[in-house]
């Protein structure tokens, strides 16, 4: 049976992604470049049931998703840079209360209002770092309106599975672009969901340890009456200050992402295994870069394409690899710097790391990318 | 018989966190005395705050309990109650949490009338912080940041809460023990959202500073303070003059927001 296709924006083909993975709790609050997504939610969600509700800002939108999915639901928000920038309060929440969820960050220029119809990839660092404290971060970078699709997916799969606020983020050209996308069958791709305990409300802790990195979850409502905070938690998620908890708990929520790098790192390579200088690029300026690599490839340059597909946790590992196989590693996105730190921070001196950077509203076009790939020695 | 406050509070949760002489203790055993008359099912029931004093009470009390982020407990509850509306959703937290930082959510909870219960603890002060002044604190009343007295007009949470929509209000103070349950199971049993404002007092931090002698002297002042709405029709306005309108300010039968999302549903089922 020929697959359903149809010609769907970015911020569409995220919306249904969502469905497709189980969302039905959406919470928002519009801004350009994401309002699609929530304005498609609006319309599906209550044909499934589902539920979507406009909050009065961004903080309510994300509280209320966190609400929504301690509840039992699969639970996502949309917004763009200062919308972000309001949710990161409650993102951190979401980390320490291991609640899972999906935020997606369709990127604009910034700072402040910035350039609201223009593209940007200058909240990637944001990404890891904007909420204070120290927490787990899984963020995904999908290049096209299908891996827009199946990334989402996957974003709710990796929230259920460990337990946590998962980010999406792509720029305004992918969020605005239409492409084909084929709709995968259900079943065809897989669905995770949450575990929920396998003891009775009586034994239950809602962060006991004994049940590995990743405790079960159960629902409020469902018979498990816990307590969920903020603060500084024991296993029974009651808050302490005791150092050795608090020091134990912490560490464990960093180790459920560094223990399943190999889980949730993705990646694409192209050319890359002969590739004397690779392009580091993600998101709509991967599609540049993989224009320029055809174009040099012609020329006989032998020039590769390192594409993240999560960019956290960062591929430390590969990159530190390639750092020692090739010349240079350059790394083009739409930002004056930002992941060019952390591929130089891998490769620790072992090849160059020339930048090209762009934040006028225009993508990064092959030609730039093309050059300065001449220019490496 | 002695009510038996033990059948809700979670074993091994007590001391609680709260000062001698503190009036949240007193609202949080009216909050339990109402639901106990309601005959909530406690896996039922879910129990949302903010930060502050105030917002420390899930901790204590065994049910479904959420201690959200400070202002943002309106919305955390929003989320629960349109995830499952099937649940009896209970917000509270104090005048600084639900007037200044939470002040978006409070209104647009009233605005949209959602079946929830908000029983917000006005002690006139940030308590948990040592003391600052909240928009409840009195013009001219003293804080650890208004040692000058306050220069800021007051909030009044009832009024805002009418004017933003709440289908149900009503203010008690920590004197009037036995009316804050009354009240709270009112709001409760009421459908929409019903805000509940209990005055009471902080002595630590705003008994001390505005001279105070005692908590006893706080209560006298509470007491004074309230003027029950049937008594005040036949007040003149010079008598009501530094008194507070108590008992049930506001009631009336209006849409209900889970209720509408239902009929959202079924429209978009093309039922
Ligand atoms: C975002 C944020 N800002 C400030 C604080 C500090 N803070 C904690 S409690 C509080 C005031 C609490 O006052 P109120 O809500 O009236 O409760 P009370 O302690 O008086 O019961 C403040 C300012 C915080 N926790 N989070
Ligand atoms: S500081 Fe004030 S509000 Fe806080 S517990 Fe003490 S008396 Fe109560
Ligand atoms: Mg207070």
């Amino acid at each position: 049976m020929a697959k359903k296709v149809a010609l769907l924006q970015g911020n569409e083909a995220c919306a249904q992604g969502a469905l497709y993975a189980g969302c039905n709790f959406f919470g928002g609050y519009p801004i350009t470049p994401s309002t699609e997504v929530a304005e498609v939610l609006s319309v599906e969600l209550p044909k499934i049931g589902g539920k979507f509700i406009q909050m009065e800002d961004e903080i309510a939108a994300m509280a209320s998703i966190i609400g929504g999915a301690l509840a039992g639901s699969k639970a996502l928000t949309a917004t763009s840079g200062p919308g972000m920038s309001l949710k990161q309060e409650l993102l951190g929440y979401a980390c320490i209360a291991e609640v899972p969820c999906v935020i997606i960050n369709v990127m604009r220029g910034g700072p402040s209002t910035g350039m609201p119809t223009g593209p940007g990839q200058s909240d990637v660092q944001q990404a890891k770092w904007g909420t204070h404290g120290d927490h787990p971060v899984i963020a995904l970078v999908p290049a096209s309106c299908q891996e827009i699709f199946t990334e989402t997916v996957r974003a709710f799969n990796l929230a259920e599975k460990y337990r946590m606020p998962v980010q999406v983020l792509y720029d305004e050209i992918i969020g605005h672009m239409r492409e084909r996308i084929e709709f995968p069958e259900p079943g065809e791709l897989e669905i995770i969901n949450r575990t929920e305990p396998s003891v009775g409300p009586e034994e239950y802790k809602p962060f006991d340890p004994s049940f590995g990195d990743v405790p079960p979850m159960a629902a409020f409502g469902s018979g498990y009456r816990f307590h969920v905070t903020g603060l500084n938690k024991a296993a029974d998620g009651f808050p302490t200050t005791k150092a050795d908890l608090v020091d134990n708990e912490q560490r464990r929520q960093l180790r459920k992402i560094s223990a399943a790098q190999s889980d949730i790192e993705l990646n694409e390579e192209y050319m890359t295994e002969d590739a004397e200088v690779v392009v580091f690029a993600y998101g709509s300026t991967s599609r540049s870069a993989r224009y320029a690599v055809n174009e040099l490839r012609k020329e006989g340059v032998k020039a590769g394409m390192f594409r993240p597909i999560t960019l956290w946790p960062f591929p430390e590992k590969r990159i530190a690899e390639l750092g020692k196989q090739a010349k240079a590693i350059i790394v083009a996105e739409l930002n004056l710097g930002q992941m060019n730190l952390e591929v130089e921070r891998c490769v620790k001196g072992a090849c160059d790391v020339p930048f090209i950077g762009r934040v006028d509203g225009e993508p990064i076009n092959p030609g730039q990318i093309m050059d300065k790939v001449k220019e490496v020695k | 018989m002695a009510f038996d406050y033990d059948k809700y509070l979670r074993p091994g949760k007590l001391p609680h966190i709260w000062c001698p002489g503190c009036g949240h203790g007193i609202a949080m055993k009216g909050l339990i005395r109402a639901i106990d008359t309601c005959g909530l099912d406690k896996s039922n029931t879910a129990i949302v705050s903010g930060i502050g004093c105030a917002s420390r009470l899930p901790g204590y009390v065994d049910f479904n309990t959420l201690h959200t982020a400070h202002g943002r407990a309106a919305a955390f509850a929003t989320g629960v109650k349109m995830a499952k509306p099937e649940m009896n959703v209970i917000v509270v937290g104090g005048d600084g949490d639900g007037t200044a930082i939470g002040g978006n959510h409070f209104i647009h909870a009233c605005r949209r009338n959602i079946d929830m219960t908000y029983v917000i603890f006005n002690n006139f002060i940030y308590g948990m912080t040592g003391g600052q002044f909240s928009p409840c604190t009195p013009t001219g009343h003293k804080a650890s940041t208004t040692v000058y007295g306050n220069p800021d007009p007051v909030f009044d949470i009832s009024k805002l809460a009418i004017g933003a929509g709440a289908s149900f209000v009503a203010r008690t103070t920590a004197f009037h023990a036995t009316q804050i349950d009354k009240l709270i199971a009112e709001g409760i049993k009421h459908k929409g959202l019903s805000v509940i404002e209990v005055l009471d007092d902080c002595p630590t931090t705003y008994g001390r500073r505005n001279k105070f002698r005692s908590v006893i002297e706080m209560m006298e002042r509470l007491k004074t303070m309230a003027v029950p709405v049937a008594a005040a029709s036949k007040m003149t306005a010079e008598q009501l003059e530094g008194k507070v309108l108590t008992g049930v300010l506001h009631k009336e039968e209006k849409p209900e927001y889970c209720e509408q999302y239902a009929e959202v549903i079924k429209r978009a089922k093309g039922a």
